[in-house]
C-alpha cells in the first residue's frame, strides 16, 4: 500500500541533476539515462498515453451501453415494459414477449444454486478447515480447474454423457418417488431444465468455492483459538467460528456464482431444449435469456427481430451488472479489514 | 465443585455422543462434497482424453472438413483460426490493459482510477455473448460482413480488465524504494515506470496476460456473430474466420456420429492448448523474481 504514495508531487516530476556529484565512471554509465532530452514533456506525452488506455475502459463499458440502449430503442417501442411480460415469441408475426426467457434463466439458475451451494461450502469447508496439510493445495488447485475448462466442453460432455444419464436413469427414478411434486412429470428427453440446472451447477462451484475459501481464510485465527480453547469439537468451531463470521462473504459468493449461472450461454444452449415455453416440470424444454441470442441472433431478419434479441442482451446486461456489484460488496464487508495475505 | 483450587481437568467433561456424532458427520459431508465435485471433473477429463485420442488423427490435423456425408477432414482451419484470432485478440487488447493497469498503480490514487478499477470489474462480469453483440455491433455492421477482427476484437475486450487489475496488482507489488532509487539517479517518471517498475513485475504481468489468454481461448458465444465460422482456410483480417470452439459447438449440436467424433478431438485440441499455455504461465511465474509474490 505504501507505494501508492508515488503519486505525492515532489517524487514524480524530474530532478534535473544540476551538479553532477557522482565518479566520473559511474556518471558514464548512466549516460543514456540523462541524455533522455527534456523528460517533462516526455512524462507529460507518456501520462497522456497511459491516460487514454485508462480511459478506454470507462469508454468500453460506455460503448456496450450505447450500444445496447439506441439498437434495442426499436423494440422498446413497440412493446415497452409488457415485453417482458409478454410469452409470445413468435418472429414470424413480429410478437416478441421474453418472459418465457426470463423465466427460463431464473429456473435454471436457482436451480444451479440449489445444487451448487451446499456442494461449494462443504468443499471449502474441508479444503480450508478439515483436509490434511499436504493435500490442500492440490485439491484447491483441481477444483480451480473445472473453472478453466470452456463453457462448450461442458456443454458437448452434457450432451453425450449427462443426457443419456439423465434420460435412462436420473429421471425416470425422479419421476417415480417424486413425480407427485409435478416438478418431475412429463416424458424423459434428457435434454431440458433439469440437464442445464446440472451442468450450470457444476460450473459455478469452482466461483463459489474459491470466495468461500477466501472470506474464510479472512477470519482471523484467534477466532478458531478462542473457539476450542472453550472445549469446542471442530465442528462447532467451525460453524460457530468461521462459517458465521464469513457468512456474508459466503452470500456474496453465491450471487458471484447466480450472475455466472445467468450469464452462461453456451453448455445451456446445447442441452436446455431451445423451446420458449414455461412449464413448470423440470423435464421439459426451456430457453434462457443468453441462449435465445446465441440462437437467433445471425438469423434474425428484419429490424424488430433483432431489435427486440439486443434489448433481451440489454436486460441480461443489467441483472448480471447488479447482481455483480451486490456480490462485490458483500465479499468486500468480510475481507476489507484482511492484511496483505502475508501471514493469512 | 468445593475445591477451592480448581485444577482444569479436561478430561472430567468428556465430550457428549451427540456433539462427537455431528463432528464425525460434518466431515463426513465436507468429504462427500469433494468427492461428488471431483466426479465430474474426473469424468469430464476421462471422456475428453478416451473419445478425443479415439478421434484424433493425421487428417484431422491438416484437412479442412468436408461435406455433410463425406468421411473424413478435419479441424485444420479451425486451429489455425482460433490461433489467428487470439492474435489479433491479443494485439488489441494486451497493450491496452497494460497501459490501464499501469495508470491505476502508477496515477490512479483519485477518483479517475477508483472510477476505471470499478468499470473495469463491471466490464469482468458482463456476460460474454453481450460482448458479441456489441461487436457486432461495432465492427460487422460498419464492414458489413462477419470478420476475424470482429471476433478478435470481442476477445480482446474481454481480455483488457484481467490484465488491467492483474498488471496493476503485480506493479504495486514493486517496492517504493526501487522507484525512488531510480527518481533519485534523475531518471524521468516514464522511464522508471517502463523500464524499472513495469520491468521488475515482468513475470507477473505476463501471469496475467496468459490468465486471460487461457480464459478467452475457450469462449464461443462472443465469436458466433462475429467471427462467425467458415468451412475454408481464410487469412484475411475482414472475413468471416473459423474458430475452434465454434467448430466443436456446430460439430456436436449436429446428428451425424462422425461429426461427434471430430467434436471430441476438437475439444481434447482446445484443452491442450489452453493446458499448454497455463503451463507457460506457471513456468514463467515460477521463475520471475516476484516469486510467490501474489
Amino acid at each position: 500500500m505504501a507505494n501508492r504514495a508515488l503519486g505525492a508531487p515532489g517524487l514524480g516530476g524530474p530532478q534535473p541533476l544540476t551538479k553532477p556529484g557522482l565518479a566520473a565512471s559511474s556518471q558514464a554509465r548512466y549516460q543514456p539515462l540523462l541524455k533522455a532530452g527534456d523528460s517533462r514533456i516526455a512524462d507529460r506525452l507518456f501520462f497522456l498515453a497511459i491516460l487514454g488506455c485508462g480511459l478506454s475502459v470507462l469508454a468500453l463499458v460506455g460503448l456496450i451501453v450505447y450500444e445496447l440502449i439506441t439498437k434495442s430503442a426499436l423494440s422498446w417501442q413497440a412493446f415497452g415494459l409488457k415485453f417482458f411480460f409478454g410469452s409470445e415469441w413468435d418472429p414470424v408475426n413480429n410478437q416478441f414477449g421474453a418472459l418465457p426467457f426470463v423465466y427460463g434463466s431464473i429456473v435454471s439458475s436457482i436451480l444451479a444454486l440449489i445444487l451448487a451451494v451446499p456442494l461449494a461450502v462443504g468443499v471449502a469447508v474441508f479444503i480450508t478447515e478439515m483436509s490434511p496439510r499436504w493435500l490442500r493445495n492440490p485439491l484447491a488447485f483441481v477444483t480451480e480447474l473445472l473453472a478453466a475448462i470452456p463453457s462448450v466442453i461442458y456443454g458437448l460432455w452434457a450432451i453425450f454423457v449427462l443426457v443419456p444419464l439423465l434420460r435412462q436413469y436420473v429421471q425416470p427414478a425422479l419421476a417415480r418417488y417424486l413425480g407427485w411434486t409435478g416438478l418431475f412429470e412429463g416424458p424423459p428427453y434428457g435434454i431440458g431444465m433439469l440437464a442445464a440446472g446440472i451442468i450450470l451447477a457444476i460450473m459455478v462451484v469452482p466461483i463459489i468455492s474459491s470466495i468461500t475459501r477466501e472470506v474464510m481464510t479472512a477470519v482471523p485465527q484467534q477466532q478458531r483459538e478462542a473457539v476450542l480453547a472453550l472445549g469446542a469439537t471442530r465442528w462447532e468451531m467451525i460453524r460457530t467460528g468461521v462459517l458465521r463470521n464469513a457468512r456474508a462473504g459466503i452470500l456474496g459468493g453465491v450471487i458471484l456464482g447466480l450472475g455466472r449461472a445467468l450469464g452462461e450461454t453456451m453448455a445451456v444452449t446445447m442441452v436446455i431444449g431451445n423451446r420458449p415455453e414455461i412449464a413448470k416440470s423440470l423435464f421439459a424444454p426451456g430457453y434462457t435469456l443468453a441462449s435465445v441470442i446465441a440462437n437467433e441472433f445471425s438469423e434474425a431478419t428484419g429490424d424488430l427481430y433483432l431489435s427486440s434479441l439486443i434489448e433481451v442482451g440489454l436486460a441480461l446486461f443489467i441483472v448480471t451488472i447488479i447482481v455483480n456489484m451486490i456480490a462485490q460488496f458483500l465479499v468486500w464487508t468480510v475481507t476489507r479489514g484482511m492484511p496483505a495475505r502475508s501471514n493469512a | 465443585m468445593p475445591d477451592s483450587h480448581p485444577s482444569p481437568d479436561f478430561a472430567a467433561a468428556p465430550i457428549s455422543l451427540w456433539r462427537r456424532g455431528m463432528n464425525s458427520l460434518a466431515t463426513l459431508l465436507a468429504a462427500t462434497a469433494v468427492i461428488l465435485v471431483l466426479l465430474p471433473l474426473a469424468a469430464i477429463f476421462a471422456y475428453l482424453l478416451y473419445k478425443g485420442f479415439g478421434s484424433l488423427n493425421w487428417a484431422f490435423l491438416t484437412q479442412t472438413p468436408k461435406p455433410v456425408g463425406e468421411p473424413g477432414g478435419g479441424m485444420a482451419n479451425a486451429i489455425a483460426g482460433s490461433v489467428y484470432i487470439l492474435l489479433i485478440a491479443s494485439t488489441l487488447g494486451v497493450p491496452l490493459g497494460i497501459g490501464a493497469g499501469i495508470y491505476l498503480s502508477e496515477y490512479g490514487r483519485n477518483q479517475v482510477g477508483n472510477m476505471i478499477r470499478f468499470t473495469a470489474d463491471v466490464l469482468n462480469g458482463v456476460p460474454s455473448i453481450i460482448i458479441g453483440i456489441v461487436a457486432y455491433g461495432l465492427v460487422v455492421l460498419r464492414q458489413g460482413h462477419f470478420s476475424a477482427l470482429a471476433g478478435g476484437a470481442a476477445l480482446a475486450i474481454m481480455m483488457i480488465p484481467t490484465i488491467t487489475r492483474a498488471t496493476e496488482e503485480m506493479l504495486l507489488l514493486v517496492p517504493t524504494a526501487v522507484r525512488e532509487a531510480a527518481y533519485g539517479l534523475g531518471v524521468s517518471k516514464w522511464r522508471t515506470t517502463l523500464s524499472i517498475t513495469l520491468r521488475t513485475a515482468t513475470s507477473g504481468v505476463i501471469t496475467g496476460v496468459m490468465l486471460a489468454f487461457a480464459r478467452v481461448a475457450g469462449e464461443t458465444a462472443p465469436l458466433l456473430f462475429t467471427a462467425f465460422g467458415n468451412q475454408y482456410w481464410n487469412w484475411k483480417v475482414d472475413q468471416p474466420t473459423a474458430a475452434l470452439p465454434l467448430q466443436i459447438f456446430s460439430y456436436a449440436i449436429s446428428p451425424f456420429d462422425e461429426w461427434h467424433r471430430q467434436a471430441w478431438a476438437g475439444a481434447l485440441i482446445l484443452i491442450i492448448l489452453i493446458v499448454v499455455s497455463v503451463t507457460a504461465v506457471r513456468i514463467a511465474a515460477s521463475r520471475g523474481m516476484l516469486k510467490g509474490a501474489s
